[in-house]
């Protein structure tokens, strides 16, 4: 095997952030706001990084799509621990309609070309909330898919993976090479310290272009409208339990 | 006396006015601001008429000009006191930082404030009176401990300016802990990275960047605060030379029982080598706990800053090698106030980042508060205070940037500049904290608040570091010192007359022009953004007047000056206050220029503050220049007396009894 894993790490608004949408209702301000990695791709990270260190896997590749902002993304990966990184250059329209399906066709062919024993991924974004590109990743790639993952351990070629699930645990082994994604209570991810941040500046970012991987990024998906969630309604207050029921019934409600 | 002199002749003056001027002008190199008429100022007149003969050749002139304008100072804050406007290091607003130091700075906030946000628990360490021992880890591994020892030492490499930019985000969640940084680094082995040779360097600073080896300074004395010359630790060299012996305590020395590694002030006897006899000058030595003899106190009990460890140092027979003096035996005294200098900056940007934060809390309150039908900021009285917390924090936050801007660029006049912005830094995170808990009202005073540990917190810093009264004074006295040398100049050129005719009457009718309130050319247009003109020519009639004040004050009082100290006060406010015009006119017309969302904004915050700071300045220097400032302070100086002599209050109770 060749001991190496992919991580993706996805660059997004910060999660402290007060999101407002655009006047023109087609999205979200993303100028001058803060942005850092997504919470559930630090955890990946962190997952990776420790495998390293547990000498079970060789190297950790931190693998990043969008603009050139996303370097930073992946500076905190390499500052937490990550050998190298690949930048997947996408901007401007490309960007804006990036979503799963064009980010798993990319980490399927970048799995591939970097032959990786496991492709780490967190669970969602805490932009979009799609919960699909690990899966779909799996898919192109017809590997097995270990998701919401909130304990992994490598056993010779297979895996044992501990789903979160609604039921409860759910404890699989899968074989490598395999995607899994991680969950919150996989770990806790560990602080970048100012040394590794400059140590991390010596390691490399690869620069790739989705066409060099041979991927299509057109999107099938159009965004029609964005709106903030409709304001929340005062309240009425009335005398009697009789009173309640009538007004229940009056709005349709019973 | 020139003013008197000159005019008591009327012939004459008469004469003087009537013969053109003798010396062709030479303009003055770019950095200071040309009169409008072209000729040579002041002192490097008076030397070019000194030196040169009666023929003026041009390659003597320039060569003599080049020579005093070396000597030239490049400070703003000391061309004030001449009454000129030094503009090299204050327009326009440095950008110090290259593309990849800005990048690699970028990366480090995020964690540092993220570290602070999530571990660091103020609340917890001002209960402790102790930063809790994970944190500590937690900072050692952040690699807070060395941020500017060079890499190759383990430490980060920071420039002044990223320095600045990280200790701020300190300055913002937790001061005890930015003191116990602080004392580490700023001071406590800021002699190793400024006057230690390779070894001491290599000896010292990797275990101090990581944090495995803490630092102290250990200059105070029971007896000696402010006059730290005064100083009786005392270390005696051996009579084989090969090291010293320490005696003395200090006290009130920060991270003091925490420190391996002290940076102790000394009086060592040396020989004068003019006259031969025995004499006792400072000496700075690096001493470590494991020498044996060093032993410090417990922690004192504080106001504030709690978690950071204060204690008293003692030395009992201490050896120490002699290769650990730092810098030259003697040169000690130099050693303190380059290490403390070159620390200054760090406050102001710590502090702004502290007013940051209380105004964060005071902005939420107001937002949110109802009372009388509105949101309190809507009140006249709430908004007056909101506007001059975010003033003060802009003209600090300027500061600390031009300041540390300046150094990164190689500057090295900026002691007067440093010391004004850690008295300014200092009372304005005071005021603005004192006037966020006035905001929150009775909320403000409740300790889950945590305002109120900041207002602790904040205390000490107009007492360290030098107090804001002997800063002031320092300020003031340099100040005069350098206008001294320039009235020297004159009196020189007094001395001929004649020669001196055009130069003197030059200088007349400068005077006369400045003490009639019209501008003498003096201009910051063509420096400052059109849009804030109106504030560049209240700052320049301003420092025009100031520059005449401080003539009359030298002329008035000579060398007695250093010991007007009621004077000397308000000379250093109102030097404060003009350095505080310029760093915000530089500040927004940086924005202006560059075309900044806030710019605006900027420039209605640079308007308000400049309209009030001229007239303090305009008010103190009316005030200097009455008779009745001389009962005034004949008053205070009596009350003081009486008050002493009497051991308390002396008027008699209402009652009687």
């Amino acid at each position: 095997m060749s001991g190496r894993v992919l991580v993706g790490v996805k660059r997004v608004i910060d999660y402290a952030v007060k999101i407002r949408v655009k006047p023109d209702n087609s999205g979200v301000v993303t100028d001058g706001v803060k942005h850092s990695m997504n919470p559930f791709c630090e955890i990946a990270v962190e997952e990776a990084v420790k495998l390293k260190e547990k000498k079970l896997i060789k190297e950790v590749v931190a693998v990043s799509c969008g603009p050139q902002q996303s370097q930073e993304t992946i500076r905190t990966a390499l500052a937490m621990g990550a050998d190298r990184g690949i930048h997947v250059e996408v901007a401007g329209k490309d960007y804006e309609t990036l979503g799963p399906l064009q980010v798993s066709k990319i980490m399927a062919a970048l799995a591939k070309k970097e032959d990786a024993q496991l492709l780490i991924l967190g669970k969602q974004a805490i932009d979009d909330d799609c919960n699909q590109t690990g899966q779909m990743t799996a898919a192109l790639l017809d590997w097995p898919q270990g998701t919401f993952a909130s304990e992994v351990s490598l056993d010779g070629d297979k895996v044992k993976v501990v789903r979160e699930i609604d039921g409860g645990l759910e404890t699989i082994k899968i074989s490598t090479p395999a995607v899994l994604t991680a969950d919150l209570r996989l770990n806790t991810p560990r602080y970048a310290t100012l040394p590794n941040i400059m140590k991390a500046k010596k390691k490399k970012i690869a620069n790739v272009k989705p066409a060099d991987l041979g991927v299509d990024l057109t999107s099938r998906l159009e965004v029609l409208k964005v709106e903030e969630p409709p304001q929340r309604e005062a309240g009425v207050k009335v005398e009697t339990v009789e009173d309640l029921v009538g007004k229940l019934k009056e709005t349709g409600r019973i | 006396m020139l003013l008197r002199k000159v005019s008591q002749s009327s012939a004459l003056c008469g004469t003087i006015l009537r013969i053109p001027p003798v010396l062709s002008g030479g303009q003055r190199q770019a950095g200071v601001v040309a009169l409008q008429n072209s000729r040579l100022y002041a002192s490097e007149a008076a030397q070019a008429v000194l030196e040169k003969p009666a023929a003026v050749g041009s390659d003597a002139a320039t060569k003599v000009e080049n020579k005093a304008a070396a000597a030239e100072s490049k400070s703003f804050a000391v061309g004030i006191f001449k009454g000129q406007i030094a503009t090299a290091q204050v327009f326009p607003f440095p950008s110090v930082l290259s593309q990849e130091q800005e990048q690699f700075l970028r990366e480090l906030v995020g964690p540092v404030g993220k570290f602070f946000e999530e571990v660091n628990d103020a609340a917890k360490n001002d209960a402790l009176e102790k930063v809790e021992d994970h944190t500590m880890e937690g900072l050692k591994e952040m690699g807070a401990f060395g941020l500017q020892v060079p890499a190759d030492l383990n430490g980060l490499g920071l420039s002044n300016t990223q320095y600045a930019r990280l200790v701020e985000i300190v300055g913002g969640h937790d001061l005890g802990v930015g003191i116990t940084l602080g004392a580490h680094q700023s001071i406590g082995f800021k002699g190793i990275l400024l006057f230690g040779n390779p070894a001491q360097k290599e000896k010292y600073l990797p275990k101090l960047a990581t944090g495995e080896h803490i630092a102290a300074f250990c200059l105070t004395e029971p007896a000696s605060g402010s006059d730290a010359a005064s100083i009786k630790t005392t270390a005696v060299q051996s009579p084989c030379g090969q090291y010293f012996t320490l005696n003395g305590s200090k006290i009130w020395i920060s991270n003091g029982g925490l420190a391996e590694i002290f940076t102790v002030f000394a009086k060592t006897p040396m020989k004068d080598p003019k006259t031969g006899e025995m004499k006792d000058k400072i000496t700075a030595f690096v001493v470590e706990r494991s020498f044996g003899g060093v032993t410090s106190g417990p922690p004192e009990k504080k106001m504030g800053i709690k978690a950071s460890n204060t204690a008293e140092v003692y030395f009992d027979n201490v050896r120490v090698p002699a290769d650990c003096v730092l810098g030259e035996v003697g040169g000690g005294f130099k050693v303190a106030m380059n290490i403390l200098n070159n620390g200054r900056f760090g406050m102001a940007a710590a502090l702004s980042g502290t007013m940051k934060s209380s105004i964060a809390k005071a902005v939420d309150h107001a937002a949110n508060r109802t009372q009388f039908g509105s949101k309190i900021h809507n009140y006249g009285v709430i908004q007056e205070k909101m506007a001059r917390m975010t003033m003060l924090q802009y003209v600090t936050e300027s500061m600390a940037y031009m300041i540390s801007g300046n150094m990164d660029s190689g500057a090295t006049e900026f002691q007067i500049e440093a010391a004004i912005s850690k008295i300014f830094a200092s009372e304005a995170a005071w005021n603005v904290t004192d006037e966020c808990i006035q905001v929150m009202g009775g909320m403000g005073f409740m300790k889950d608040a945590g305002v109120e540990r900041i207002m602790r917190d904040l205390r000490i810093f107009r007492i360290f570091e030098g107090t804001n009264d002997i800063l002031r004074l320092f300020v003031a006295l340099n100040g005069f010192q350098s206008a001294g040398n320039q009235l020297k100049g004159l009196q020189k050129a007094l001395k001929n007359p004649l020669g001196n005719a055009g130069l003197l009457a030059g200088e007349l009718t400068k005077r006369a022009k400045r003490k009639a309130g019209l501008s003498t050319g003096l201009t910051l247009q063509g420096t400052v953004h059109p849009e804030l003109a109106q504030s560049g020519e209240l700052t320049v009639k301003a420092i025009e007047q100031f520059g005449l004040v401080i003539e009359e004050m030298l002329i008035k009082h000579g060398k007695k000056i250093i010991d007007e100290q009621f004077v000397l006060k308000r000379v250093a406010d109102c030097a404060i206050d003009l350095y505080a015009m310029v760093v915000v006119l530089s500040r927004a017309s940086r924005a202006l220029t560059q075309g900044h969302a806030s710019a605006q904004y900027e420039k209605m915050l640079c308007e308000t503050w400049c309209m009030e700071a001229s007239d303090r300045v305009m008010r103190d220097i009316k005030l200097l220049r009455s008779g009745e400032s001389r009962k005034l302070f004949k008053n205070l100086r009596a009350i003081s007396t009486a008050l002493v002599e009497n051991g308390g209050p002396v008027s008699p109770h209402p009652l009687g009894f």
